[in-house]
């Protein structure tokens, strides 16, 4: 079968698609050249970027759930676990469907064009997108979004392993910045029936989230323990801090994020929420800043992709803690923007090279140094 | 007491096959072939014609670039072929095995009543300086040089590598006369184990290095004790070639005999064997190599070494012979979430760091992922023992960039530096690759 799709066969023009369903299926079996290392560690890409989506579920799962439950409770019916699940799957999946369909129609064209292998690195920016999405933003928007994303956030710089942002917060980026509407207010974040919003009465289905109440001065609703179990209105993955933390554990023990960039992100927005008078606020103490919003899930999922942060060691704590740092400030010292991890991660990917520069040149200097004497 | 190094960073890839501490002689080659490109770096002129009568220490080739570097043969016999490749590149020149070994005699001397100039002559004239390899660019060494410093390596920490101790057992006093000599030419350095009865030896400033592979790697070591920096020297020589030049002092002859292991899992009885270098590899693991499977026979150890046929001939370099399955009709179903029990990997992804450290894996050739660009970070610098940021170091050499790649410490590394990093990477870069285009091409940029 394998003819067909190989340069000048009938359907070459699939071929990117066969690599990429045959890799799937089968490990390679193209074995070490002549000369170099003859045999290989276990691990490719594809087994850590897969981990890295085994490590999402518990948040995925819960997110699911926390759609249903917040709809239901919203509008005051009573609902089952099942019930609320089915809801929010329901709301999940065509967004995922949408971004997978989308991202990795964009990838295979690309592959298929460059004639090179499609890579696995969308499968986790692809699942990624509906997590950190408005429950309720239209499936055009994500589609526009994602190919935004795709297109210039990462082809253009040369595909997987090249970009300079990572790619799902440039899609949540894109939102917050072409359909701000969508995105800025803190009525978006509980889904009411389609039906509502085409009548206008949305607003009555509507719910703030923690920030938004933070940022325009309310008291905060939701008691810590809420925010830390994650049955509070807000985007699909983000609630639950003991779900993203399960997933933590994952990452960090398989070897696959750097646990110095989520410990570092995590003490940075402590001491920076400790630090500023106005990070508490009625029934809100300072390190609850670290359990709501996308805090927790920026910091484990987004800060963590390898692409986008630094390669050194060094580089990763500095990363992190201005990471975290960055985040609090954005969220307690500008009205505008109730949530800051996005933009503070965003910010911290330009310069993730600077702070691998300042541990290469100081190696670099010693060997000067060394050679001089 | 020496001076002792604990290497924290590292991989031990606990393979199945290891060689069993039994010695025994290989059978004798009809054909031995002497292959140049086992001395990287250098230009063969070859010195004889087909049909013309050698003995063991007359010159086979010598480097075009500078004459008085020999490169002698292992055995007595006739001259039958200079076998060529593309473009004339000579690929091996072929001896028959006369049935009464003659051996050029240079003469027995005493090391301590040589200076340094006496010793490298004899080096030059029994073609024992072909074993150098300096670095900067690890390329066979230049005469003309002086170097900072001779590295001696007796530790082999490679998978499946040949046990220093069994191949040294015997050769001791060789092995002392060689170091002695070396000494007169410059300041020697010897890396050994912790509990090396090696520790002992006179003449050469010792240190005990402790760590997982690679640790023996003698870049690591020089990394450590001495580092190079642009514009320096330093030669390196394996521990065995110290007892061939011993041999040399003591016996006034050259005599390429080699301890090697035949090992790996597709070798069925793996143990040590005593060879001459050069010698067939089918003569080496006759009839002790599986045939229930394709086998991959690997010149070398299965991280640095490189793919070989029953052909091909004993690379002057190579401690020992390993074999294992080639893997490319494995077929394997689902490798990014299958258990895959018995698979190795630094990943806890695997179940392999649950296993016991004594259980021996039986690893085949396939690369196992597809290449991508570096994508994940810290693989490299986790098994790189070296104050050198090795991705960096090869994104530079990637790059093309000749300033950035002396800064970032070219000068110290060597291809089989990278090889431990090589095994571990995700996105299967083909480091040692890549790192030799990048010394070949500050070489030629410099000289």
């Amino acid at each position: 079968m394998k003819p067909t799709f190989t340069e000048g066969g009938k359907l070459s023009a699939f071929g990117s698609l066969f690599d990429a369903a045959e890799t799937f299926f089968y490990v390679p079996n193209e074995t070490a050249k002549p000369r170099g290392a003859q045999i290989h560690d276990a691990i490719d890409s594809k087994r850590s970027i897969f981990f890295v989506i085994i490590a999402m579920i518990p948040a995925i799962l819960f997110g699911m759930w926390n759609i249903g439950y917040q709809h239901y409770t919203i509008l005051g019916e009573e609902s089952t676990l099942i019930c609320n699940f089915l809801y929010g799957l329901g709301i999940f999946l065509p967004k995922m469907i949408v971004s997978y369909a989308v991202g990795l129609g964009i990838e295979i064209a690309v592959a298929q064009w460059k004639k090179e292998e499609v890579h696995e690195g969308f499968f986790v920016t692809g699942m990624l997108i509906p997590m950190i999405v408005p429950v309720n933003c239209p499936l055009w928007i994500l589609a526009v979004a994602t190919a935004f994303a795709v297109i210039f956030a990462k082809e253009v710089f040369g595909g997987t392993g090249m970009n300079i942002f990572n790619p799902a917060l440039v899609t949540r980026a894109f939102l917050f910045f072409a359909y701000p509407a969508m995105m800025s207010g803190d009525k978006v974040w509980v889904n009411g029936s389609y039906m509502d919003s085409i009548n206008g009465t949305i607003d009555g289905v509507s719910a703030a989230t923690p920030l938004g109440q933070l940022a325009a001065g309310e008291p905060v609703t939701y008691d810590a323990m809420d925010t830390i179990i994650g049955t509070i209105p807000g985007s699909i993955g983000e609630t639950s801090f003991i779900a993203i933390m399960i997933g933590a554990v994952i990452l960090v023990w398989a070897g696959i994020a750097s646990w110095k960039i989520i410990l570092g992100t995590f003490v940075g927005g402590a001491a920076m929420a400790y630090l500023l008078p106005y990070a508490g606020a009625e029934n809100f103490e300072w390190w609850e800043q670290l359990t709501v919003g996308g805090f927790a899930f920026g910091a484990v999922f987004m800060a963590t992709d390898p692409v986008t942060s630094p390669r050194t060691e060094g580089g990763k704590w500095i990363f992190g803690l201005l990471i975290g740092a960055m985040a609090i400030i954005i969220r307690v010292l500008n009205p505008g923007f109730p949530e800051g991890m996005m933009l503070a991660i965003l910010l911290m990917n330009v310069f993730a090279p600077l702070f691998d520069y300042f541990f290469v040149q100081a190696n670099i200097n010693k060997r000067a140094k060394r050679a001089a004497k | 007491m020496a001076n002792v190094i604990k290497i924290t960073k590292g991989l031990d890839i606990n393979l199945k096959g290891k060689a069993a501490a039994q010695v025994s002689a290989a059978q004798a080659s009809k054909i031995y072939g002497l292959v140049p490109d086992a001395f990287w770096g250098m230009k063969p002129k070859v010195v004889v014609k087909e049909g013309d009568e050698v003995k063991a220490g007359d010159a086979l080739f010598v480097n075009k670039l500078h004459p008085e570097v020999k490169f002698v043969s292992p055995v007595a016999g006739k001259v039958t072929l200079v076998e060529r490749g593309d473009r004339r590149k000579v690929l091996s020149v072929q001896v028959e095995a006369a049935a009464q070994q003659a051996y050029v005699d240079f003469g027995k001397k005493n090391v301590s009543g040589l200076n340094g100039e006496q010793v490298k002559n004899a080096l030059l004239e029994s073609g024992m300086f072909g074993f150098f390899i300096q670095r900067p660019y690890a390329v066979v060494a230049n005469p003309d040089d002086a170097p900072k410093g001779i590295f001696v390596s007796a530790i082999a920490d490679m998978p499946l590598a040949a046990d220093i101790d069994v191949v040294m057992k015997g050769n001791e006093a060789d092995f002392q006369t060689g170091i002695s000599a070396l000494a007169k030419i410059a300041k020697v350095y010897l890396g050994v184990k912790p509990g090396s009865s090696l520790a002992n030896t006179k003449d050469a400033e010792v240190t005990v290095f402790s760590g997982k592979c690679p640790a023996g790697n003698v870049g690591v070591q020089i990394n450590h004790v001495n580092p190079i920096n642009k514009g320096e020297v330093v030669w390196t020589i394996g521990a065995e070639e110290v007892v061939f030049i011993g041999r040399l002092f003591n016996k006034g002859v050259v005599d390429m005999t080699r301890t090697i292991a035949v090992a790996g899992s597709e070798i069925k009885s793996p143990e040590y064997k005593t060879v001459l270098v050069g010698a067939k590899i089918a003569d080496i693991v006759a009839g002790n190599v599986a045939t229930d499977k394709k086998v991959r026979l690997i010149d070398g150890n299965p991280l640095t070494g490189q793919k070989a046929s029953e052909e091909s001939f004993l690379m002057a370099h190579s401690t020992e012979v390993t074999a294992i399955p080639e893997g490319d009709d494995a077929n394997e179903l689902f490798g990014w979430i299958a258990p895959r029990f018995n698979e190795f990997s630094v990943s806890r992804s695997y179940l392999s760091w649950l296993m016991p450290k004594s259980k021996e894996y039986t690893l085949d050739a396939r690369v196992k992922g597809g290449h991508r660009h570096m994508i994940f970070s810290g693989e490299y610098d986790s098994v790189f023992p070296m104050d050198i940021y090795p991705e960096q170091l090869v994104k530079a050499i990637i790059a093309g960039d000749i300033d950035r790649m002396e800064a970032l410490g070219i000068y110290e590394v060597a291809p089989e530096d990278f090889a431990v990093a090589e095994f571990v990477d995700s996105s299967k870069v083909e480091l040692q690759r890549i790192v030799r285009e990048g010394l070949d091409m500050l070489r030629k940029e410099n000289e």
